[in-house]
């Protein structure tokens, strides 16, 4: 192969800003979008465990729609379709007025796709670890909202923390999507520093040992908390 | 204190209880045997609400638990349960499982839960495991913490549903040994259970289920010595060889 090797460039001041300013950029939407798809899972998750029909109902729609749709599809409804089907005062706000609107919008349709796959982990939860342990609590007098808010959820939750890594690691690899709608995160970097040196290999190298750090990273938080809490424990079926 | 009247209830096409009826008086121990599948499960649970009947009436002191006016988990707050599986919030210390309810249910502070609960697992002989979690107990204490958690709550009736059934046999005594000191203090306690040991030490009556029907309702005495059906003596010539 007629390569030349040149790992200076990735020490080479403006190449060596785009690529931790990429870096930078993919840890930012990582856990902003990580952020979204937590919260809006555990309050899906939720619903669909609710004794109401519609509320279950409801929640089911949206899993099945956001965990059916294409991420990379979802992304380009968000960032332009949705501007020109709001209102026009409200879609000129999206276009010109929103800060940071290629990172809002990424965030956003990651942590939704993201947030619809953690519900059905919050509801597999509860379902297997937490709601076996609803008649001894109704039993002691507790009223079904607190027997579901201090045993069933915490429990299921507690629960899910393994199996969440993965999620987690999956947001963290969709973040590298929102090149598409203009994020310099640490792929479109590699790429625009590629387009300057020609130097690939070392380029990619970089955002390789990049995601790997982070996800490593991620693991190893993951774990840390599941063994806090004895996760693993509940997830063994009782003996 | 609770009376059951020609109870019904079936799991779709699936018959459980035809026509029970009983009642169990202030203080009194009523144990309740047969064999498996005959629905001594589900009449218990019929009892605090945690299973819904079709037809007939359970009242727990003048309360019926089906009325749609009840305040059902004040009720259970009066009834104490023990399950087979001992069902302890695993998340938590003893010590937690016990103050739980006490504090959401019964408005206690912490701090009067946590004293309460202490004397209650130190009387089920666990003040030194206050701490523990349910995985770190063996299944007897786990079963004497979950029986101290019921207790904590002041009930006025306490319900058993086959207590020692997931034991290991050296553990059966230890929770045996409790539940005697409940009735002996006048627990109002009705239990279903495999011990017939205990149901001849402590029980006043003994209700004997099969196929959905009480079929004997009979003081504890008369029902090993004499029982009227031809069913209950084949139960008892069973479970009694051994």
């Amino acid at each position: 192969m007629n390569y030349r090797w040149d790992w200076s460039v990735l020490f080479k001041d403006t190449y060596m800003g785009w690529l931790w300013n990429g870096l930078l950029w993919t840890v930012i939407i990582s856990l902003a979008s990580w952020a979204v798809a937590l919260t809006v899972g555990v309050l899906i998750g939720i619903a669909r465990s609710a004794p109401s029909r519609s509320a279950r109902l409801l929640a089911g729609l949206y899993i099945d729609v956001f965990r059916n749709i294409p991420p990379l599809v979802q992304l380009f409804l968000w960032y332009f379709v949705l501007p020109e089907v709001v209102p026009d005062a409200f879609g000129l706000w999206l276009k010109r007025d929103l800060p940071y609107p290629e990172a809002v919008t990424a965030v956003v349709a990651i942590g939704l796709f993201a947030g619809a796959r953690v519900a059905e982990q919050v509801r597999a939860g509860i379902e297997a670890v937490g709601a076996p342990l609803m008649p001894a609590a109704l039993a002691t007098g507790l009223r079904p909202v607190q027997a579901f808010r201090l045993i069933a959820l915490p429990l299921g939750l507690r629960a899910i923390v393994g199996p969440l890594t993965s999620e987690f690691l999956i947001t963290v690899k969709l973040s590298s999507l929102s090149l598409t709608i203009g994020v310099l995160e640490l792929t479109a970097q590699s790429r625009h520093v590629e387009n300057y040196t020609f130097q690939g290999f070392e380029v990619f190298t970089f955002a390789t040992i990049g995601y790997l750090v982070i996800g490593l990273c991620v693991t190893g938080l993951m774990r840390f908390i599941d063994l806090k809490i004895g996760g693993a424990a509940l997830r063994k079926a009782p003996a | 204190m609770i009376v059951i009247e020609d109870l019904h209830k079936s799991y779709g096409n699936q018959q459980i209880l035809c026509g029970c009826s009983a009642t169990v008086n202030l203080g009194e121990v009523v144990v309740v045997c047969g064999p498996s599948g005959s629905g001594k499960s589900t009449l218990i649970k019929c009892i605090n609400g945690l299973v819904p009947f079709e037809r007939g009436a359970i009242t727990v002191d003048g309360v019926s638990v089906s009325s749609p006016k009840t305040d059902l988990p004040a009720l259970r707050s009066r009834i104490g349960m023990v399950f087979q599986s001992f069902e302890l919030y695993p998340h938590m210390t003893a010590l937690q499982n016990v103050s739980l309810a006490q504090i959401h249910v019964l408005k206690r502070s912490r701090a009067e839960a946590d004293a309460r609960s202490e004397k209650i697992l130190a009387r089920v002989g666990l003040g030194d495991k206050r701490d523990s979690r349910p995985s770190q107990l063996s299944g007897g204490q786990q079963q004497r913490v979950s029986i101290a958690r019921a207790l904590a709550m002041d009930p006025q009736a306490m319900l058993f549903d086959e207590p020692t059934s997931a034991l290991d046999p050296e553990m059966i005594n230890e929770v045996l040994e409790v539940m005697q000191e409940l009735a002996l203090e006048g627990m109002t306690m009705m239990v279903v259970t495999h011990e017939m040991g205990f149901a001849q030490r402590v029980a006043d009556r003994v209700l004997f289920m099969d196929r959905g029907q009480i079929v004997e309702d009979t003081p504890t005495a008369q029902f090993f010595t004499a029982p009227a059906s031809e069913r209950a003596k084949q139960f008892l010539t069973k479970v009694l060889t051994h």
